[in-house]
């Protein structure tokens, strides 16, 4: 199934849980007070999720800069390699 | 290099690995260095896919296999720069491996990851195993704020809309199976970053097992490296019609 055809079921599906929990008339008050605002409250979750996810993977994202340092290593390493070879590496 | 024939192979496989080049005379010469260091326990082959470069790739890659061989690095230059996805089509049609590593010419992705791959596809055997930089061990260096925030929010829309099982969907320092890219880089059709997210997303979707290893990622050492709001809007327009198609 297309994904968009998965997440476009998934939105229908809620949205008729919504409709029918709108249009049920047997509710406690407490609960019809709330159900208008169940798609605005819904919107606000997919939001925070996604400012959580993107400030989770910002905090874990990892630098390396010592990486940097063994890559520089590595390209001294070959240089002297491919100069001893007599292959001219001088262009950076 | 006639001593490393008789040392012991740690993997049973060929495999090939498919550099496509445009401008990189300075890091294919370090790239393939790297590479005959780091893979001497493996049998190998780089295929060298080169968009006739006007600085004088080819001619250095030709020093290289006087280094070499040329049954160790193979030059398989195309007439003009005719994009990614199109030079990974083309390297492979002269694979002779049964293993197809892709890897930048860039020195961003560094061969000594390359073990690890090899290792996990052997104990797995998974179709794919891709590199991730965003899992323990992973990691990036020399970018700024701006590109880590674009780049993870990329990866947090990208994973909200396609439900891949990578958590690295941009990155291209992969190993395939070779039936398995040749099958899959088929259906693919989009360029530059979204390539890369296609050919997994399609992967996933034909239900190929992919496995990860982490990898750190060196922005661009020499060169220019880019990624500005053109690159955004392509890769938004990308994610939208992988949504639409897969």
């Amino acid at each position: 199934m297309k994904q968009v055809w998965k997440i476009g079921s998934i939105f229908t599906a809620v949205v008729v849980a919504w409709i029918s929990l709108l249009l049920a008339k047997d509710l406690p008050p407490s609960v019809q007070l709330i159900v208008p605002y169940i798609p605005m409250f819904a919107i606000m979750s997919l939001g925070c999720y996604g400012l959580g996810a993107l400030g989770y993977g910002m905090m874990v994202f990892r630098v390396c800069p010592e990486e940097e340092i063994l890559l520089q290593k590595d390209i001294a390493e070959a240089k002297a390699f491919f100069k001893e070879r007599g292959v001219d590496m001088s262009a950076d | 290099m006639a001593d490393a024939d008789s040392a012991p192979r740690k993997s049973p496989h060929l495999y090939s690995i498919i550099i496509p080049t445009y401008n990189e005379c300075l890091n294919i010469a370090l790239i393939c260095y790297l590479l005959f260091k780091h893979l001497k326990d493996y049998n190998f082959e780089i295929i060298i896919v080169d968009d006739a470069s006007p600085d004088g790739t080819q001619d250095t890659v030709k020093k290289l296999q006087t280094i070499y061989g040329e049954d160790k690095i193979l030059l398989r230059p195309r007439a003009a720069k005719l994009g990614l996805g199109t030079a990974y089509v083309h390297g492979l049609k002269y694979v002779s491996g049964d293993f197809v590593i892709i890897l930048d010419a860039d020195l961003s992705h560094h061969p000594k990851y390359l073990p690890n791959f090899i290792r996990k596809q052997l104990e797995t055997d998974a179709d794919i195993v891709t590199g991730t930089r965003y899992v323990n061990g992973g990691g990036v260096h020399g970018w700024d704020l701006r590109r880590k925030l674009t780049s993870r929010g990329a990866n947090v829309l990208a994973h909200t809309l396609l439900w891949p099982r990578v958590s690295d969907l941009t990155g291209s320092f992969r190993l395939y199976k070779k039936k398995v890219l040749e099958e899959v880089v088929q259906t693919c059709v989009s360029k530059g970053y979204v390539f890369q997210m296609e050919i997994i997303v399609r992967a996933t979707r034909m239900g190929c097992r992919i496995e990860e290893v982490p990898i750190t990622f060196v922005d661009r050492v020499y060169g220019i490296s880019k990624l500005g709001g053109t690159e955004i809007v392509q890769y938004l327009k990308g994610l939208f019609w992988l949504f639409l198609t897969t």
